[in-house]
């Protein structure tokens, strides 16, 4: 009797320990930030990659140093271009700044990595992430006004240089949406690697059938028809994902660019408007001549299909950023293939083809702890070292002349404004958020049911006209 | 007296720690879903207006939600009344007759379950591809190859079909498992003298199997409803993400889409609160219909 009682006491005993044990480990984790050893568990992770991770994250005993001991925790989204320039961009950032330690966390899927110490309160001093992902950190800080105005760091002078910031950055990629997202004219966002977005095809194809490449979209309709009795289709794109660079390219060489900036301002009537009839309509032509199962593949998991049937001489134009070559140089692809690249041609006839110029962006959380340091960070992104840092992953920075240093394919991609294409740059402004209403969704998700006549141009057009309203009301 | 004391103590003490982890990580988690569906928030700032009913006033009249309502009861409707009926004839035959390698289909049955969402939905979309898939190449050897493809994720109308498909062939090993293990212990003498009587095999299985196992299939039946909001989630997000155009659109990834993508933290939760609802609301409702006389043996 009395040994049962001892058992069932040690038992009850054993399960409060493990109880307080599962208590006191996670009382832990959110003590570690408090008391500036950050996250432990990112620090270890980049060890392997980082430079800066070496250094233990205790300050050094170095006490007699004059300069002032400090952690700035930078947060960078790894794209297409690797990891491996981040590390080496902390590492020539600390060198120049002695006492600066640089915390990096990179990952693909950044948002899930920093959200949340974020939603706990303990925020990065930088992070460089692109809008238009699909967990929207960007915008949601955006649209929360939880981000600090970056019009100082333009002021700044770059690090180890002498020239202000805004003068080293080429001239109309901080007068975008894309840079100022509540379209006020102060910027928020520091504009870093850049893509100009077109068609790319197989130019071998053209050579071998003796095609010319249309530059007008009449041009585009015959060589469709012509195509097509090859068995090959005009058109195909991965999801409708990347309609959002087309559309904007097709706004603006419908209406110029004043137009193109109400469209993205929402402003009234403007998308029942006769440019943005045009617009519609020949998006509505294009599913006309898209390849068959191309609908079928705009998945996550099948979009790499689609973007295959160029390879494969399957379609010829396919709308994406320049990482494409990248994307696919596994795959299998037809004999005599070379990749192509064109600006979207123009809508009104005698008009210019325009491309639409995608490029990542650079922000301080209005929360960050370390501001100043941040500031500072920012502006060494423009200075001749880090571009050279980055254009060696062919990371391409919008600072003048940093594309010179292009070679084969990438300099074809980059040299596209230089033969006569309009650069369009921006994206709808940010308003605080309006629940069931997605202006992207309505305006390039709608694209798979135009192609399999689900829907008709007019229900589109309504529809983005009844977004715009909403978002209008939105706007501040 | 003291021994009740002594008693008292001692019991509080065994359920102290399940209850303390029930209300940190059940409860309290619960009640802030409701309490976030009040407020218009993003998520991270501190700025949360307290909206009142309005995320809910919004969310009748939000068209695209009434889509992913629709398209998850099709899915619960759909992958519960065939997988239960599958499921329940593949444990009857497995369980009942004597078949040649009895053990191989079992395990064969419940491999999809131990497969991951994401290996099922590569395996499916390899399946559905319209021009190499398994399914349209089959079918080609009918209609003909030079005919138009199908467009099993790409025809708004067939598309949701295709993920019933493919959340049935999941979820068949799993209920047949548990369709085996109650219909084992159904006593031999029964169906031994429903023989004897001369009562055929799909007599017995509907005046004795299907009776006796009834408490299970009640059971189950919540499952499926829980099992399906979820599996679906997964489904989708890894097989078509709501496409072609929101076509596939359901509860949970129309939630996500809002919380995160539209920035709308505070709707987001709305919308849980109405899944959670409508869940136990179906779950409840499940199981007043289907209460019998529980029957001895």
């Amino acid at each position: 009797m009395k040994s049962k009682k001892v058992i069932s006491s040690l038992l009850v005993a054993a399960m409060a320990t493990t109880l307080l044990a599962g208590c006191g480990g996670s009382n832990d984790k959110p003590a570690a930030p408090a008391d500036n050893t950050p996250a432990d568990n990112t620090a270890s992770n980049d060890a392997a990659d980082t430079p800066a991770a070496d250094t233990p994250d205790t300050t050094p005993a170095e006490d007699d140093a004059p300069v002032e001991e400090q952690t700035l925790k930078v947060a960078a989204f790894e794209g297409g271009y690797g990891a491996e320039m981040w590390a080496e961009v902390a590492a020539a950032f600390e060198d120049s700044h002695p006492g600066v330690t640089i915390e990096l966390t990179i990952d693909k899927k950044l948002e899930d990595v920093i959200s949340p110490a974020m939603k706990a309160g303990d925020y990065p001093d930088v992070v460089h992430l692109a809008t238009g992902r699909e967990a929207a950190l960007t915008e949601t800080l955006t649209k929360e006004k939880a981000l600090l105005p970056l019009t100082d760091v333009l002021e700044m002078t770059v690090p180890g240089e002498s020239v202000k910031v805004k003068d080293k950055i080429i001239p109309g990629f901080l007068d975008t949406l894309a840079t100022n997202p509540y379209g006020d004219g102060v910027t928020y966002y520091a504009p870093m690697f850049y893509s100009p977005c077109g068609l790319f095809y197989n130019a071998g194809l053209f050579k071998e059938k003796g095609w010319d490449v249309p530059t007008t979209w009449e041009e585009m309709w015959t060589l469709g028809d012509t195509a097509k009795a090859d068995g090959i289709a005009l058109f195909t794109y991965p999801t409708t994902g990347y309609f959002d660079a087309f559309t904007y390219a097709t706004l603006s060489s419908a209406g110029g660019p004043e137009f193109f900036d109400s469209c993205m301002t929402y402003e009234d009537g403007i998308w029942e408007s006769e440019n943005a009839t045009k617009v519609f309509e020949l998006i509505a032509k294009l599913g006309t001549y898209t390849e068959g199962t191309t609908v079928a593949n705009a998945n996550n998991d099948n979009f790499t299909k689609n973007q295959q049937l160029i390879l494969d001489n399957k379609a010829i134009f396919c709308p994406n950023g320049t990482w494409l070559p990248g994307e696919m140089a596994e795959a299998p692809r037809a004999d005599g293939f070379e990749w192509g690249f064109m600006a979207i041609p123009a809508v009104n006839a005698g008009g210019e083809g325009c491309s639409f110029c995608w490029f990542e962006q650079m922000w301080i959380p209005a929360a960050a702890q370390n501001q100043d340091m941040a500031k500072e960070f920012v502006a060494y992104m423009y200075s001749d070292e880090a571009a050279q840092i980055f254009a060696k992953s062919t990371a391409i920075q919008p600072i003048t002349g940093v594309s010179d240093s292009l070679e084969g394919d990438n300099k074809m991609f980059y040299s596209i404004y230089d033969n006569g294409a309009t650069a369009v740059m921006g994206g709808f402004a940010s308003t605080a958020p309006v629940e069931g209403v997605n202006m992207l969704d309505t305006l390039c998700g709608t694209v798979n049911s135009i192609v399999s006549g689900d829907k008709t141009v007019a229900d589109w057009q309504a529809a983005v006209e009844e977004a715009s309203d909403k978002l209008r009301a939105a706007m501040e | 007296m003291k021994k009740v004391r002594e008693k008292t103590i001692f019991i509080t003490l065994c359920v102290a720690p399940a209850v303390i982890l029930f209300i940190i990580f059940m409860l309290i988690p619960t009640f802030n879903v409701f309490k976030m569906s009040l407020y218009k928030w993003g998520g991270y700032s501190n700025n949360k207006q307290f909206v009142g009913l309005n995320n809910f006033k919004i969310l009748m009249e939000d068209t695209n939600f009434f889509r992913s309502f629709q398209n998850t009861v099709l899915l619960i409707a759909c992958v519960t009344i065939v997988t239960m009926a599958l499921s329940l004839i593949f444990a009857a035959i497995l369980s009942r007759e004597k078949i040649k390698g009895q053990n191989i289909f079992r395990v064969i049955f419940y491999i999809p379950n131990i497969l991951s969402v994401v290996v099922i939905s590569a395996i499916f979309s390899a399946i559905y591809d319209p021009n190499s898939g398994l399914l349209n190449s089959i079918i080609g050897i009918f209609r003909g190859t030079e005919k138009t493809p199908i467009l099993w994720l790409g025809d708004q109308k067939l598309v949701i079909y295709s993920l019933v498909i493919a959340m049935i062939w999941q979820a068949i090993g799993y209920y047949m498992v548990m369709y085996m293990a109650s219909m084992a212990s159904v006593p031999e003498s029964l169906y031994e003298s429903a023989d004897l009587e001369g009562a055929s095999k799909i007599r017995q299985f509907f005046s004795i199997t299907l009776p006796l196992i009834w408490t299970n299939i009640r059971t189950t039946l919540t499952f499926f409803v829980i099992s399906s909001i979820n599996i679906s989630f997964l489904i989708v997000k890894a097989l078509t993400n709501g496409g072609p155009d929101g076509a596939t659109e359901v509860f949970l990834s129309y939630m996500y889409k809002q919380a995160y993508t539209n920035s709308s933290y505070g709707y987001g939760m709305a919308i849980g609160v109405v899944v959670f609802l409508f869940s136990f609301g179906l779950s409840a409702l499940i199981n007043f219909v289907t209460k019998r006389e529980p029957l001895e043996f």
